[in-house]
């Protein structure tokens, strides 16, 4: 016996997207759901309802506590006392152009020492931190963060995928830079000293970078070698961007170094120079001999010299304190406000005649209710008349 | 010729990479993801590490893969046991086992009882000596009534093992059509006296099917493996995508708008930034373009550095690399899981469980659930659907007397055999048929016609001794035991046969070529020589049998209008037609199904000339149905009217309530049926769609002009103008009754539209005796006018076209078989399920996955936003503060489990508040949780948002030691719980999951953050350490505090104003709910628990 296709062979092709039900046997189980709250979506569960109530619960709740904090923050940066000095326009003999003044600084046979003044108007509790300023500097340049190796700063020798990101100040000769990379290339290189009414104020320059850092993150028997900035500029042709570089120091010796690598945020920001350890009162004068080399011309760069206490909350910024006062005054007026309303005009909770179709009966479905509106205008009026009368 | 073997599974072991990646990328949102992971290989543009930047995609593409590898693992280990499987095949003389995969088409098989078959065959002989097979197809369509197949009585006789058997076996291609087989059979090929036999449906049994009652059973094999109609049958459902999904592309178009414009500030501002600084970029010590010491004399020696334009370029790019996440990817994959938990409560539902037939809700698509809260038009069916399908034989017309509630219980006494109720017997009828008279005669073949004129097989079910019913096909020989029980495909025959039964025709036997009629205690046989099968063209069924007397008659029973046409019309049976229209007038009246009852005598020469075209038409392979249809009206006509039938279909429970409430909640119901006008109606009535204080609008035109002309009517009753149709709608007391034939021409082209216009004005529309596909046209109109959303529910085959159509088809998986579940989307048992479907999941689902969706806009955005802002400060080169992975993990790991536990587990209102005010459904309908106006407003707050988490930072450190990192690791903490803050204020229900999941998440930000910032590998050292410094500062707290309650204010304050002015019904109804709980005592709910769980 056999079977034959009334025309030739067919074509068409099963679709397989999903396993044959057919094939399997019925399921003889009892198909009945257990009754669970979960599979009944009934688990016991806090309806919270924003009620008149709450919301002034709330707003009072933020006012109280953001009031207090405000007032704190902002007493606490009032307290904070900050000498600032602007000092890369002065310390260059002319105003002239920047094409001038770019020379200038790249000259490094002229000397380029620089003295300031800075008067204490307060008293100034110890410590007192010493900080250079920067503007106009994108330490947060996408090209500028990744220009590092921090396998090599840990442990000198790196591999060639981990530096790559340092081009183009990876190798020099063909033999690898320590420490690789823009950044460290760039290290800050103005230097300070500091008078107190004519006698030498004693900078702690250690302690300056976090622990962790210096810890972990640069190694201590890693060596700068083969770092550009250790030579002049006409030995191999290639340029200073910033400080040498002792090759006897280790680089986790060298918090200057560790500082500048923790990158800024932002493109104005300051790095931590030293302590002074000693109170300062009203009155005094600091000079300050700067030895002003780095290189901020060719790109309006700014230098700011800072000396400042601190607070618990940080350095000298009104921003936090006003921030939260406005918000907390703002809490407690919508507190206020609310409260009013809640007297003048309150609306009952869940009231069915706020429904829309009980509100206006046969309005058509398919338009949006605006039916509570009525009741806004009203109330609205009346507060208005309110204000007007309070003005008066 | 292909073997049996079959392959569900999509891949094999080495496919399985290569086929299962080619799909996974076929979705476009694939191709995005690859195309930036790309871009960031390329070393100018390496935005992230290598890796890094690899995480998304490959997480999304191996989770996606695990699942699909599991899934075809279950059906690779499936279709071993399929393969596997032994038969018994004929093999050198005599049934020797094979296994399922090695049988080649042609080969003889032998199942026996209660085996499944291997393949599609044809059946060449069984164990009943009548030829008759019973098989059970609930495999294949779900339906567990056996069902016939019959075998030749040419082959019957002849066992393989004593003589061969040769023929061929012509059949058409293999089709997924499992109701339809079209083949003949050439036996004894090498004789002249060789015969060609026809085979159709009812001569195969299909893979899958169960051999019931049928010691066993020999066939032919013909389809095997994946050319069988089970295997044709076994594609999965199409898959629809939903209007939200659909209104979240055009806003992710938006997204996609504002990335590019984000990208283009970047790319514009470096070249402007890049052209202005042309001189100072040699030297610049965070740039340093030029690489010195020179290499050569040329200085074109420039690091990393492409020109102007090329720099643009190149940032326009990275930026696109960095902002990736602005087109919220995760959020697709979100919804799937979403969805497949909504599917889960659905379907657990209990208050969807029908106990009785313990079934409960289905859900066959898995993508458009919130389709369910936004339904504006359900079209349901009338008979399956809103009624029973259990029919009961109600009152009968016999020569134009009227006989009323012949077979309802209330008046004849009612017998109890077994769980079967027989129907009453009405006492007139009885005393009539005992009674002799030519009345009698009229009644006995009127019985007759009931008992012969259908395809139902009685089988005997007896108790076994373990207590188990088995069933077994009745046969006159056998002396009865136990009780009756008809089986047959359609529930009218079923109540018919059963009611000739009663009064004493009691169908007793039914093989391929005679039955057996049981008449007070003696047996008659009738030889059948042919069946005209049920069609839905003819409408009517007619089989000639030869009586006992050897008079040969046709018996006919059918629809009404077609059956009047043809019945033999002459003075004296003038009154009995008139009076038998004016009955199925009543009956219909009273919600009865009608069919008229018919027969005549054949004279010889008349039966030998109807005999030649019948058989030559039964072996016809092509047109088969026009010539059997033509052999049909050969006989099917000038016949004697006897009378007619009214059959009851009861409404299912609820029916009522559900309609009202459906209503109430702001969706049209229409219903659409093949029934009468009359029936309907009265359905529609008993069902509420119809109010006694309506006005009704009838068209009933055979003409296009009259038709045109009756919508013009209408449309001034209703005062229709374009502008009020939806105003009206609801006030409308009109209520729209239209006819198949009408809308014929009102479906038109140049009439649709007045069509449309009437329909959506009346309150309530019913449309009667309308085909299949006008059903279909119906819901494509409204569809296409009303830009709404669409449900179709009904149960049967004619239904399929219009559920198919629908943006949701609901199939009610009822008596009429599994076609319309089939073709559904979700399948119910019962029609008052779609109450809590729609009213209660439909409005969850909707509430739930919109929020998510606009939610998830809001997540990325507002982090996209917050980097945007930094690379302002950064000279435009698309650096961000926050570390390559927390960059990755933000929309992963960070944020991702809240939002779909949310989309879980939020409810804004509970199912009894839902139930009570079916009007809330009105929210959906006004896409009140996801609209333009949302999304713009949630883009404004997105944006005031990102700025307070830039600028709070930003001011506070301004001229600080604060480094990159740091600042970093503030804004990686800030963006999370502020993003986990924002949906904390919008959740409605707090369960002990949602603590979890916000507060959870939070936690593990900060857990991973410490462990990331505490690892010293080469790739992570860059932040080492750098939280743990960050949080020991009293800034920290103070910023991320102030954050908080900055960037959410405008949104809580817009929030309070809404809820206190603005109201919605919702908001409302919460406020109601949450104080009736408070007020009540616990105790009245504890009990309701109660009685929840112990029923």
């Amino acid at each position: 016996m056999e079977v034959v296709s009334s025309s030739e062979s067919p074509t068409s092709s099963a679709s397989t997207s999903t396993a044959a039900t057919a094939s399997l046997p019925p399921s003889l189980k009892s198909r009945r759901p257990k009754y669970s709250r979960f599979t009944q979506q009934e688990l016991p569960a806090c309806k919270p309802m924003l009620t008149t109530g709450w919301v002034i619960s709330i707003f009072m709740a933020v006012g109280v506590l953001f009031i207090p904090l405000g007032a704190c923050a902002l007493n606490s940066s009032k307290k904070v006392v900050e000498i600032v000095d602007q000092y890369e326009t002065v310390c260059i003999p002319s105003a002239g152009t920047k094409e001038a003044r770019v020379q200038y600084i790249q000259d490094i046979s002229t000397a380029k020492a620089c003295t300031r003044q800075l008067l204490v108007t307060k008293n100034m509790a110890k410590p007192i931190y010493v900080y250079y300023e920067l503007h106009n500097f994108f330490q947060n340049h996408r090209r500028y963060v990744k220009s590092r190796s921090d396998q090599q700063l840990l442990y000198g020798n790196a591999s060639e995928s981990s530096m790559a990101n340092c081009d183009p100040q990876r190798l020099i000769a063909g033999k690898p830079i320590v420490p690789c990379g823009l950044i460290a290339w760039s290290l800050f290189n103005d230097t300070y000293s500091f008078k107190l009414n004519s006698v030498a104020l004693v900078i702690n320059r250690k302690g300056i970078a976090w622990d962790s850092d210096r810890k972990d993150k640069f190694g201590g028997s890693v060596y700068p070698s083969n770092f550009p900035n250790n030579y002049p500029a006409a030995t191999n042709g290639s340029i200073i961007g910033g400080a040498s570089l002792d090759p006897n120091t280790p680089l986790n010796a060298n918090e200057d170094l560790i500082v500048w690598m923790r990158t800024a945020a932002l493109p104005v920001f300051r790095k931590l120079w030293g302590k002074i350890e000693r109170d300062l009162y009203a009155g005094d004068l600091i000079t300050v001999d700067i030895n002003n080399v780095y290189n901020v011309y060719s790109f309006h760069g700014k230098k700011k010299l800072v000396l400042a206490t601190t607070s618990w909350l940080g350095g000298k910024n009104h921003f936090l304190g006003i921030a939260y006062l406005v918000v907390g005054g703002l809490s407690i007026a919508m507190a206020m406000v609310f409260v009013g309303i809640q007297i003048k005009c309150p609306r009952p909770l869940g009231d069915p005649s706020y429904l829309s179709w009980n509100k206006n009966k046969g309005r058509d479905l398919n338009t949006s209710p605006s039916a509570t509106g009525v009741h806004f205008e009203v109330c609205g009026t009346f507060m208005f008349l309110e204000v007007k009368a309070l003005c008066s | 010729m292909a073997g049996n073997r079959v392959r569900t599974s999509k891949y094999t072991w080495y496919s399985f990479l290569p086929r299962n990646l080619f799909e996974q990328f076929r979705r476009l949102a694939y191709v995005y993801f690859l195309v930036i992971a790309v871009l960031n290989q390329i070393p100018q543009l390496a935005v992230f590490g290598r890796t890094a930047s690899i995480i998304p995609l490959a997480f999304v593409l191996f989770v996606t893969a695990v699942k699909d590898g599991y899934e075809d693992w279950a059906r690779h280990k499936s279709d071993l046991v399929e393969n596997n499987r032994l038969a018994h095949v004929f093999q050198e003389s005599e049934f020797r086992a094979k296994k399922w995969k090695k049988i080649q088409v042609g080969e003889l098989l032998k199942v026996f009882a209660n085996e499944t078959m291997p393949c599609d065959l044809v059946l060449l002989g069984t164990s009943d000596p009548s030829g008759v097979a019973y098989v059970q197809t609930t495999n294949l369509d779900g339906e567990s009534n056996l069902k016939t197949r019959y075998a030749h009585q040419e082959t019957l006789l002849r066992h393989p093992e004593d003589q061969p058997i040769n023929g061929v076996v012509h059949c058409e291609h293999p089709n997924r059509n499992i109701y339809e087989f079209k083949a003949y059979l050439d036996l004894d090929t090498d004789n002249p006296t060789g015969t060609r036999l026809p085979l159709g449906p009812n001569n195969i049994v299909l893979r899958g099917c169960e051999l019931k009652n049928t010691q066993w059973i020999v066939g032919v094999a013909v389809y095997t493996g994946k050319e069988t109609k089970a295997m044709l049958n076994s594609s999965g459902a199409q898959s629809k995508r939903s209007k939200l999904e659909q209104q979240m592309n055009r806003e992710t178009l938006w997204l996609s708008l504002f990335l590019f414009i984000l990208c283009l500030i970047g790319g514009v501002g470096t070249g402007v930034w890049v052209a202005r600084r042309d001189d100072e970029l040699d030297m610049l010590p965070y740039y340093k373009r030029t690489e010195f010491p020179r290499s050569g004399a040329d200085d074109g020696d420039k690091y990393m550095y492409y020109g102007v334009a090329g720099e643009a370029v190149i940032a326009f790019l990275s930026c696109l690399i960095s902002f990736q996440i602005m087109i919220p990817l995760s959020l697709y994959i979100s919804m799937e899981l979403v969805r497949l938990a909504q599917t889960f409560f659905m379907v657990r539902d209990t208050e969807m469980l029908h106990v009785e037939t313990d079934s409960r809700l289905q859900c066959r698509a898995l993508n458009i659930n919130e389709d369910l809260g936004q339904i504006k038009y359900v079209f349901s069916d009338k008979t399956g659907t809103l009624t029973e399908n259990m029919m009961e034989f109600h009152s009968a017309s016999i020569c134009g007397v009227k006989y009323a509630k012949a077979g309802s219980k209330a008046s004849g006494d009612v017998e109890i055999s077994g769980n079967e109720a027989k129907p009453g017997v009405n006492a007139d009828l009885k005393s009539i048929l005992t009674a002799g008279t030519a009345e009698a005669e009229a009644v006995k073949e009127f019985f007759l016609v009931l008992a012969a004129c259908n395809t139902v097989v009685p089988t005997w079910v007896t108790q076994s001794s373990s207590g188990q019913l088995e069933m077994e096909v009745a046969s006159a020989e056998i002396e009865p035991s136990g009780f009756v029980e008809y089986q047959g495909e359609s529930p009218d025959e079923q109540a018919l046969v059963a009611a000739a039964s009663s009064y004493g025709f009691t169908l007793m036997e039914r093989t391929a070529s005679s039955i057996v009629i049981g008449n007070s205690g003696t047996t008659e046989r009738y030889e059948i020589l042919g069946i005209h099968e049920f069609d839905s063209v003819r409408k009517r069924m007619s089989v000639v049998v030869e009586c006992p007397d050897k008079t040969i008659k046709v018996l006919v029973k059918g629809a009404d209008t077609n059956m009047l046409n043809i019945v033999n019309i002459s003075s004296e049976s003038q009154d009995v037609r008139q009076a038998t229209l004016r009955h199925l007038k009543d009956f219909a009246q009273d919600g009865l199904r009608t069919l008229v009852v018919a027969s005549k005598v054949l004279g010889r020469s008349e039966f030998e000339k109807w005999l030649g075209r019948y058989s030559e038409a039964s072996t016809a392979l092509h047109d088969r149905a026009e010539m059997l249809q033509a052999a049909a009206a050969f006989v099917e006509n000038r016949l004697t009217l006897i009378g007619a039938t009214g059959i009851e279909d009861k409404l299912q429970d609820g029916v009522p309530e559900a309609i009202s409430s459906l209503r109430e909640a702001g969706i049209r119901v229409w219903v659409l049926t093949g029934d009468k006008q009359e029936t309907a109606i009265s359905i529609g009535y008993s069902s509420a769609l119809l109010t006694h204080d309506m006005d009704q609008i009838i068209i009933n035109e055979s003409s296009k002009e009259g038709c045109r002309s009756a919508l013009k009517a209408a449309k001034l009753k209703t005062g229709v103008t374009p502008q009020a149709v939806k105003k009206n709608a609801r006030d409308s007391t009109l209520a729209l009754i239209i006819d198949g034939t009408s809308l014929v021409h009102a479906l038109s082209d140049d009439l649709n539209q007045e069509l449309f216009e009437v329909a959506v004005a009346c309150h309530a529309v019913l449309c009667c005796r309308v085909a299949p596909y006008q059903k279909a046209a119906i819901v494509s109109l409204i569809k296409r006018k009303d830009k709404a959303m669409t449900l179709s529910i009904g149960d049967g085959a004619n239904d399929v076209a219009m559920i198919q159509m629908a943006d949701v088809g609901v199939g009610i998986s009822g008596q009429e078989g599994r076609q319309a579940v089939m073709a559904s989307d979700f399948a119910m048992p019962r029609f008052r399920f779609l109450n809590k479907l729609l009213l209660v999941h439909g409005h969850w689902n909707y509430q739930r996955l919109a929020y998510m969706v606009l939610y998830n806009f809001y997540r990325n955005a507002v982090f996209v936003m917050m980097l945007f802002w930094y690379i302002l400060y950064t000279a435009f080169s698309s650096q961000s503060a926050l570390v390559d992975l927390n960059l990755i993990f933000y929309s992963l790991l960070f944020t991702s489990v809240p939002t779909i536990v949310v989309a879980i587990f939020d409810k804004d209102l509970s199912h009894k508040t839902l139930l009570r005010l079916p009007t809330l459904y009105g929210s959906g309908l006004r896409h009140e949780t996801y609209n333009q106006n949302l999304f713009w407003l949630t883009m404004l707050d997105t944006l005031w948002q990102s700025l307070v988490l830039f600028y709070v930072p930003w001011f506070t450190y301004k001229e600080s030691t604060i480094d990159i990192w740091s600042l970093g690791t503030l804004w990686t903490a800030a963006v999370v719980i502020l993003v986990n803050l924002h949906l904390a204020l919008d959740v409605q229900v707090w369960n002990w999951i949602m603590h979890l999941a916000i507060w959870g998440s939070i936690a593990i930000t900060y857990i991973i953050l410490f462990i990331m910032d505490s690892l010293t590998d080469a790739t992570s050292i860059y932040h080492y350490w750098v939280i743990h410094h960050a949080v020991g500062t009293a800034k920290y707290w103070f910023d991320l505090l102030l954050i908080m309650c900055l960037a959410l204010l405008p949104r809580f304050m817009v929030k309070v104003v809404k809820q206190r002015w603005w109201a919605s019904d919702i908001d409302i109804a919460r406020e109601a709910e949450i104080i009736s709980r408070r007020k009540s005592s616990p105790l009245p709910r504890e009990i309701e628990l109660q009685q929840q769980t112990s029923s």
